[in-house]
């Protein structure tokens, strides 16, 4: 640093350089740090957050990286992020493909969490929203090829809710069921049990971010047959019935029964030859 | 300075080894004891404290929580429960009572690499011109603690060498071996006491607090003081002895005020004259009488 200017107090003027050095230094740590903070919060989708995770962003705000749900999580199943990871520094996650959430009942990584970073208000495991499993792959499913693998139905907590089969036609043998593992989100938790459990090399089912793994319908979007049931009828335009031109005594239910014979013709013939036979008698008489 | 007047004092012999090292031996024992109550469970099993220097249980009783990242996290606009609330109250506390940079020198495991590396420089006799205001530690502080608000994450623990150090060594450390071999040479070759003393945050916040510390070093014998200035050469903060120890014509207090102090104690180890003694904040009479520790630091976490 020069000493002695041309104007001014050399003792001021050091000390005005020295503190536009320092605050200068500061801001660039600041904007580095403030950078670097903005990359991280873009989690991995691999890397699930504990049970009760607020948000990415407020949960970043929130943990002191502690550990305490690290601890008494009984199956050793999270970790912090070491620096190096593409986590948070020092959050705790896991990967549901190494060890996935043994949804215990209790949930004590929330109960243990000081700072409310896992939302204390989850009591329910059932309620917990870690991630949703969707089965990413159906090329390389086996029970898309046919076979009856179905591990990832069979180990899900929630089978025949979070995950149910759907029979679908095999049009490759022409005459054999696909029972396709069909995942539902209202009762998935995210555990990552189908993800651990998938027989593949690369799991075809993966448990993955709410946000990437859920389409979102329009705010305004209105499903009518929804709204209809809501209201009790139309409420659009009151229904008009439909006229077909069909044959005497046929009628159409354009609300999925199709064509209906509404009263069936009597048969030429009867059940047996007497009473076809005795037909019209009573008439006659 | 001279390296080897500090490691051979004319007067050496009138006081015992244990008498010039007192401080410095607790000191060491509170780092390692505490770190070693952390450790106790995850190497032994011995959960009685879980958890980390930023929060921790103890007994499943006791919540401490490290006040500077509450503040970052009521900061970044989220209200932590009851538990974090009250661990940060009762260490907040416990600092007021002690001084806040006790956190620094008797609790902080960065503590013990940046003496290594101050120990090191000295015995090479490393002298290196670069120097950095010692108040860019408050200007960090600032900057961590709007980045909270700007950010809404606590964007400073993506890089706190303190917490990572301390987490690193009770969880796993990952990279963070080369953070700590990066603070190891800046202290040895770039500057004298560069991380502790003039840039870290956490013990810029620490200072703050201690504004209000109770616990105090004094120069309480300071009339005996015979210039050698063995105490300057060793304090990792010398700026704030002098008020202190030459202030008497002045007519200042024998305490040491200023809030860097970290009560360390080696001012105390290294002084043959026996100016230096603990005592209250309160307390500006200068005794005769041979120092004796008023307050005994306890080995406290936190």
């Amino acid at each position: 640093m020069k000493k002695g200017g041309t104007q001014g107090d050399p003792a001021r003027r050091r000390f005005l350089v020295d503190m536009a050095r320092t605050a200068c230094g500061a801001a660039l740590f600041g904007l580095g740090v403030g950078v670097y903070s903005t990359t991280s919060r873009a989690l991995p989708a691999e890397a699930i957050r504990p049970p009760g995770a607020l948000p990415e962003t407020d949960f970043q705000g929130a943990c002191v990286r502690c550990g305490l749900c690290v601890r008494d999580c009984p199956y050793d199943i999270l970790k912090l992020a070491e620096l190096g990871e593409p986590v948070a520094l020092g959050t705790p996650y896991f990967t549901a493909r190494e060890k996935p959430c043994e949804m215990c009942e209790d949930i004590p990584c929330v109960a243990a969490c000081p700072t409310g970073a896992l939302d204390h208000g989850l009591t329910d495991i059932d309620d917990a929203r870690m991630g949703l499993a969707v089965l990413v792959d159906h090329e390389t499913c086996l029970n898309y090829q046919g076979l009856r693998c179905d591990v990832c139905y069979r180990v899900c907590p929630s089978i025949d809710k979070a995950i149910t089969l759907e029979l679908q036609h095999n049009r490759r043998s022409g005459k054999h069921a696909l029972f396709i593992p069909t995942v539902h989100s209202d009762h998935c938790t995210g555990c990552g049990k189908c993800e651990r459990a998938c027989v593949l090399e690369e799991a075809a089912i993966k448990v993955i971010p709410m946000h990437l793994a859920k389409g979102e319908l329009g705010h305004h979007y209105r499903l009518g047959w929804e709204e209809k049931a809501k209201a009790g009828g139309s409420v659009v335009t009151p229904d008009v019935e439909h006229r077909y031109n069909l044959p005497e005594g046929m009628g159409y239910d354009y609300e999925g029964r199709g064509l209906l014979q509404q009263e069936p013709a009597p048969a030429p013939f009867g059940n047996s030859a007497l009473e076809t036979l005795n037909r019209g008698r009573d008439e006659a008489k | 300075m001279n390296v080897v007047a500090l490691k051979v004092p004319a007067v050496q012999g009138e006081r015992s080894w244990w008498q010039r090292h007192k401080w410095l031996l607790l000191r060491r024992t509170s780092q390692l004891s505490i770190l070693g109550l952390f450790l106790l469970g995850p190497w032994f099993g011995l959960w009685l404290v879980k958890g980390n220097l930023s929060s921790s249980l103890t007994l499943d009783v006791l919540p401490l929580t490290d006040p500077y990242v509450t503040l970052q996290v009521l900061l970044s606009g989220h209200l932590p429960l009851a538990a974090a609330l009250t661990g940060a109250v009762i260490v907040s506390v416990f600092y007021l009572l002690v001084g806040g940079r006790i956190y620094c020198s008797w609790v902080c495991p960065v503590n013990m690499v940046t003496d290594a590396a101050h120990w090191l420089r000295e015995r090479l006799g490393i002298r290196s011109t670069q120097s950095f205001s010692r108040n860019i530690r408050y200007w960090l502080l600032a900057a961590t603690l709007v980045l909270s608000v700007v950010t809404g994450t606590l964007a400073w623990e993506l890089v706190n060498p303190v917490s990572l150090a301390h987490r690193g060594l009770i969880y796993s450390m990952g990279l963070g071996w080369a953070v700590m071999i990066a603070i190891f040479l800046l202290d040895l070759l770039i500057s004298r006491r560069a991380w502790c003393s003039h840039l870290c945050p956490v013990g810029a916040f620490y200072s703050l607090i201690n504004r209000f510390g109770l616990l105090r070093i004094r120069a309480a014998r300071r009339a005996a003081c015979d210039d050698c200035m063995d105490c300057f050469a060793v304090c990792p903060e010398p700026q704030v002895i002098k008020p202190a120890l030459k202030g008497a014509p002045k007519n200042l207090t024998p305490v040491i005020e200023s809030a860097t102090c970290t009560n360390c104690g080696r001012c105390i180890d290294v002084c043959d004259k026996q100016v230096f003694e603990f005592g209250s904040r309160f307390n500006h009479s200068e005794s005769g009488v041979v120092a004796m520790p008023a307050a005994h630091p306890r080995e406290e976490r936190q």
